[in-house]
């Protein structure tokens, strides 16, 4: 009897410490998780990451000055405030200050300015000679009360060198059925679903001011003025539920995989096609959509534009850089960062993406196949597989040394990627 | 005793108009509810998971989540609304907006529907009373032609 109550005794003893020493070890890892090895990370040979800043909230794209600031949108503010502003000391960076009244994705500097969008409006704020914003309280609006309906209303947006400002406004539906019943053509084409184009010096213009410069373009969040090719390139998010509205043509697997996630180069006057087609990365064609007569099989007019480089589907392009910096190695100049935010419309089959791809280029071009360059901000593979992912990349912006940051808007993460031979 | 047998079918079938015989024959083995769970995992999984997830967590800034919101545990008139008519408003459900829309499922039966439903709440962590064809006909009834 006695004997049995020592055993009893000891035994949970022993499983009271296990479960004590486990909890430990567990917040331990949570707590350090800027110690892992890169961040925890996977990343090619010679690249580290180093977590700067956590926590800030739904951190969307993000720039960083020549004097080592960073401007982080929030999508939705934090304490009223929609801009962090960051000071990069090296291995951290440490919060300056907030501003700002309204949240939003897209963020730009150019000529002495720092752009903001919100969902509906784009403003400016001018700047001092160390890129900081002298009247934080007082912005100017450039462009006011853009289309902004229930989704794919993130407004990203994009400078040129000739007083230009690009900026989605993404179409209000996954693919126009509830607008085009009779399929007549889709009448939301007039005020979204497109790339629209601005003055940045003039002020208080609205959406009918602006040129439709692209159309056929469902959704775009990552896009990036390329200055060797002196043009515009977009990353598109592809329709989703091809299985669910069209059983008989798609397979709960095809339906995982297609349509491809597209990179267009864009020239003023582009239809890439949405919602009439979609691309088909296999097959590479431009596949007529099944709402407008295609079967999976029937190719889409030729009219539209090809995409430059297309990507497995559902990935959620967020983030488009092109590399200009010194500090990576030679292969990585003038090419293509993309940070894909991760699926979700591939269940019931695993979700994918929560990484970072780097596309070569060459003359202006995509040059060869893609590859994976920033892995792991999911967490586990089960994490990434159930669409539970820890982080999700969305930003990414290029610091003076050449180094690279990427923003996640989970959990407000920014992690720099440096390269040491 | 086998009149009790009877007895017992004779009045489980008015609960499931929509149910075979053979699925109420089922029933005398296992709880009512129990096999309407079962037959709405299998609704839910190829309806409703593409967009609210298998663990029903939904997906940020999208869907939203199933899990102990006012509308899975709440008034049932509203939830089988949902169901019927989709869904595309700007309310905010547990904190959160979603921007997606929720088409409607007025495709599926009356059974179908208070299956799923009858799943929905009594999964995911969430424990609310099972909900009937009967009730999704009612509504079905009532509901306003789109
Ligand atoms: C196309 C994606 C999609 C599908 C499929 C879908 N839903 Fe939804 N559901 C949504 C979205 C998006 C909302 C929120 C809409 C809003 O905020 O206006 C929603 C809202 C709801 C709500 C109310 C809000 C909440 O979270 O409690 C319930 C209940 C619900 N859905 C149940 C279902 C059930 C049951 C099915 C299957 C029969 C289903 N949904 C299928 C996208 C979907």
């Amino acid at each position: 009897m006695k004997r049995k109550t020592t055993i009893a005794f000891c035994l949970s003893v022993i499983v009271a410490v296990g479960l004590q020493s486990f909890k430990i070890e567990k917040k331990g890892t949570i707590k350090h998780k800027g110690d892992l090895v890169n961040a925890g990370l996977t990343l090619p040979d010679n690249f580290s990451a180093n977590i700067i800043a956590d926590n800030l909230g739904s951190a969307r794209h993000l720039v960083v000055t020549p004097q080592g600031d960073i401007y982080v949108h929030l999508d939705r503010p934090k304490d009223g405030k929609g801009i962090v502003v960051l000071h990069d000391n090296g291995d951290k960076a440490a919060i300056k200050t907030s501003f700002g009244a309204f949240g939003g994705t897209g963020i730009r500097i150019k000529n002495g300015y720092l752009y903001a969008s919100s969902d509906r409006d784009v403003y400016r704020f001018k700047l001092n000679s160390n890129n900081e914003v002298i009247d934080p309280e007082h912005p100017e609006k450039v462009v006011g009360n853009l289309v902004t309906k229930r989704g794919h209303r993130p407004k990203a947006i994009a400078l040129d060198d000739n007083g230009n400002l690009y900026v989605n406004i993404g179409a209000y539906s996954n693919i126009c059925s509830e607008f085009d019943p009779e399929k007549k053509g889709c009448p939301i084409l007039d005020s979204a679903g497109g790339i629209w184009r601005f003055k940045t010096d003039k002020l208080n213009q609205k959406q009918s001011d602006g040129v439709r410069f692209a159309t056929g373009l469902r959704n775009v969040v990552g896009l990036d003025w390329n200055q060797e090719d002196n043009q515009l390139f977009v990353m598109q998010h592809g329709r989703d539920a091809l299985h669910d509205l069209f059983p008989k043509y798609y397979t709960v697997q095809q339906s995982a995989l297609l349509p491809a996630e597209c990179m267009y180069a864009l020239k003023e006057g582009d239809n890439a096609g949405w919602p009439y087609l979609y691309y088909d990365d296999v097959k590479h064609k431009k596949m007529m959509g099944p709402e407008y007569g295609g079967d999976g099989e029937k190719e889409a007019d030729a009219k539209y534009i090809d995409p430059v480089a297309a990507y497995p589907g559902h990935l959620a392009p967020d983030g488009l850089l092109f590399y200009t910096g010194n500090q990576f190695p030679e292969k990585y100049k003038n090419g293509a960062f993309i940070a894909f935010h991760g699926s979700w419309n591939r269940a019931p089959e695993p979700q994918a993406g929560y990484f970072v791809v780097f596309q070569p280029f060459k003359n202006g071009k995509p040059d060869g196949k893609w590859e994976v360059f920033a892995d792991g901000f999911a967490g586990t593979p089960e994490q990434a597989a159930a669409g539970r992912a820890e982080h999700r990349p969305c930003g990414l912006a290029q610091g003076a040394d050449g180094s690279l940051y990427v923003s996640d808007d989970s959990k407000g993460t920014i992690y720099k990627i440096t390269y040491k031979k | 005793m086998k009149i009790k047998v009877v007895g017992i079918l004779l009045a489980l079938i008015p609960l499931s108009i929509n149910c075979s015989l053979a699925q109420v024959k089922k029933a005398q083995h296992r709880p009512v509810s129990g096999t309407s769970v079962l037959r709405g995992k299998i609704v839910y999984t190829s309806v409703c998971l593409p967009c609210h997830m298998a663990d029903g967590g939904g997906v940020q800034n999208l869907n939203p989540p199933l899990v102990k919101t006012s509308y899975v545990l709440g008034d049932k008139t509203t939830l089988i609304k949902i169901v019927l008519n989709g869904f595309n408003e700007d309310v905010e459900i547990n904190g959160n907006t979603y921007s997606n829309a929720m088409t409607p499922h007025d495709d599926l039966k009356d059974q179908q529907i208070a299956d799923v439903l009858t799943y929905v709440r009594s999964s995911f962590g969430n424990k609310a009373s099972a909900v009937k064809a009967t009730e999704v006909a009612k509504v079905r009834a009532t509901n306003k032609k789109a």
